[in-house]
Parts: C-alpha cells; structure tokens; sequence
C-alpha cells in the first residue's frame, strides 16, 4: 500500500452537505469518502493506494480535480484498489455531482 | 437499472427501501476500518464492506443490511460480523417489524481468519435471538457472489429466504468443491452446473428458499414487504427443528444418490426438467407449483 496526501488551496465551492461516498473497493475500482470539513477554506485529498509507485499519475489526476471543482473545505479520502486515472477522474466527478445535487 | 444482480449495496438499499428513509448505523464517515487488513498491507473499506441501520418499507420500521460484494466477495471480517451483531442487538431493543439482510457474501474474510469465523458465528446467534424476540429475519440473495460458507448457514437461520435465479446459495462455494474433491467431481467454470446445482430456481424446487423473483429491485422490495406478514412461526422451536431435520432425512433417502440436479428434478416429478432453466421467474414458480418441495 502507499499512501498519498495533497492539500489544495484557493478553493471557492462550499459543499451543501456532511458526508457521501461513492464506488466501490473492488478490483481496478476505488472509493471516495467526502466530507464537509473546517480547512480554513482548502481541500485535502488523502489516497490509500493498492498500486504503488504511480505518485506523479495521481498528482496530475487530483491536480486536474482541483481545478474542475475549486473545493473549499472539503476533506476528501480514496481507498483505491488499482483504479485506472479514468475511473479515479469519474468517481471523483460522481462524489462531488452526488454531494451538490440531493438536499 | 432495476437490477438487483448489478447494484452495489448501497444502490440496493436506496432503492429497496422507502427513498431517503435509510439511517446508517457507523456510515463511512466514522471510518470503523478492518484492523487486520491494514497489517496485511491490504486494502480497507470505509465500511468494511457492510452497511447496516434502520429504514421503513413501505411505511414499516426495518432493520436492514447489505453486504457489498465488491469488496472482498462480501466475506465477513471482524468489523463487518461485528456492524451485523450490533444492528440485530439494536432490533431486538428497537422492536422493528422485521430485520432484512441483503447478503451477498462468499463466507468468512479468510485474513481476518479466527476473528471471522467467531463473527460468524455471533451473527448466526443474533439471528436466533432477534426471532426468539418475536422480530421476522428475511434474507435477501441475489448478487453476483451468491451467498456462501458461514453466510449462508446464517441464511438458512432466517424466517424466509427471498432469491432471484441468478442468485445462488451453498455452503461450499463452487471452486471450493472443486478443489477439495477435484474437478470430476465438479467443474467449477461449468456456469449452467453451477446455477443448476446453487442457483434460485434449484433451491425454490428443494423449498430451501421461499420465494423466488426476477432480478429486479421492485420484485425484492415486494417480496419483502409480503414475506413479513406472511412468516406465522417466528420464534425458532425444538418441534420446527425436529422437522426439518425429518425432512432433510426424507431429502437424502430420496435423492442421495442422484449425480446431478436435473435428475433430482426429473426425480421430483418434473416433467421437462430440461425447460426450467428457460423460464422467466414467474412462468418458473407457477409451472413447478405442483413438484416443489413445501419445507422450511
């Protein structure tokens, strides 16, 4: 396992609710818990990887989430089971969708 | 995306349950993570693969759980056997109207080793209790992992069973047998022997399951919903126990030597076993009505 931790900062989207998770640990799937969270306006975004090695991939993918959603105090962590960058973009995308769009 | 077979756990929940009705007891959010599969340098869940709590149907209080197979096939660590016994504690306080378990599982989480099969067994006793409370245990089965080993004993300890075809239930699961007995004994990538042998529509005609439905959410949410009114001896009893052991004698005596289940439904008068594969779930119950073996 290898973990990984970024922190984004200069986010403007606050999330409406407390806390959803999306995917499943399978093979080639992962899950991402998010979470309202009192950052002092940043996103963080913690990984527990099954594939290691893959460090700079991950940067890149959660560097391009950051700037498709500009979180604000989010709290975001991944269980990942060896999920390809595609698969990791869409479930983040569907976390965030699930958290903006039910009351 | 009616499906049962394709739904995750949480999707089933979402849509089994009355919307929006569902309260999670530990949700991911509180992170009660397996502490053995870390110290395999294994991956976790953030719920370790179940999610219990209370919901209505229909308007009805419900304790509930569902096993996601995805991880892991839905076997049963420490955490998860643990999530399981303290949602049917909870009932027997709570006094829902029924407890509902969406098992999709292969067994025992063989990491987690001891620790597994003593949760096991702790969620074959809470069922006991949560009936000896007077509360019905419905099992629901009908995901792609099947139900098997310790699980599906813990199956057979409910008040009903609800299947689809597609779902299966065992105590060994196929390449287990294959393994211990060798692959003439049975091949385990022969699918249609596999259904044939674990599958709903075998189990529905040895009466081992009570009712069989399509694979469609709405089609277990129904079943459910009449299964609770339907159940009459909740509570496990000696007398209960005595005939189905007497049935299972009965069982054995007449069908121990038959080498295949389709001779077993010729055996049970069946007349053209060859078709039941075919049929569409309905046409399947209506058509066996008069051969299936009547037991719990």
């Amino acid at each position: 396992m290898e973990h990984l931790s970024y922190l984004f900062k200069g986010g403007t989207r606050a999330l409406p609710r407390a806390a959803d998770v999306v995917g499943v640990v399978g093979s080639g799937n992962l899950e991402v818990l998010i979470e309202t969270a009192p950052l002092q306006g940043n996103c963080s975004i913690d990984i527990a990887t099954a594939a290691v090695g893959f460090g700079a991939i991950w940067e890149a993918v959660m560097t391009d989430f950051h700037a498709r959603w500009q979180l604000m105090d989010a709290r975001i962590a991944i269980n990942d089971m060896g999920a390809t960058p595609a698969v990791v973009s869409l479930r983040l995308d569907q976390a965030v969708e699930t958290m903006l769009e039910q009351p | 995306m009616n499906s049962y077979l394709e739904a995750t756990a949480r999707e089933r929940l979402q849509r089994l349950l009355d919307p929006g009705s569902f309260q999670e007891f530990l949700p991911p959010s509180s992170r009660v993570v397996s502490p053995h599969l870390g110290q395999l340098n294994a991956p976790v869940a953030f719920d370790d693969g179940v999610a219990v709590g209370r919901a209505r149907l229909d308007g009805r209080l419900v304790f509930v759980a569902a096993q996601e197979g995805g991880f892991m096939g839905g076997a049963v660590g420490e955490v998860h056997g643990a999530k399981l016994v303290g949602m049917l504690r909870r009932a027997i306080h709570d006094r829902p109207d029924a407890v509902l378990l969406l098992l999709e599982t292969g067994g025992v989480r063989l990491h987690e080793a001891n620790a597994g099969l003593i949760a096991v067994s702790e969620v074959m006793r809470a069922v006991l209790d949560v009936r000896a409370a007077g509360i019905p245990v419905l099992a629901l089965v009908g995901g792609a992992n099947g139900c098997f080993g310790g699980m599906g004993i813990v199956a057979r300890c409910t008040n009903a069973i609800v299947m689809s075809e597609e779902g299966r239930l065992a105590m060994s699961g196929p390449e287990v047998i294959e393994t211990a007995s060798g692959v003439e004994e049975f091949d385990a990538r022969d699918r249609a022997l596999v259904w044939r042998t674990t599958g709903g529509k075998h189990r529905y005609l040895l009466g081992d399951c009570q009712v069989l439905v399509a694979d469609a959410i709405n089609a277990f949410r129904a079943a459910a919903l009449a299964q609770i009114d339907a159940v009459t001896d909740v509570a496990l009893t000696l007398d209960a126990i005595e005939q189905e052991q007497a049935l299972l004698t009965t069982r054995l005596e007449r069908f121990g030597h038959v080498r295949e289940p389709m001779e077993l439904w010729r055996a049970l008068g069946v007349t053209e076993p060859e078709a039941l594969p075919l049929l569409e779930a309905d046409a399947f119950v209506e058509q066996v009505a008069a051969w299936r073996l009547g037991a719990h």
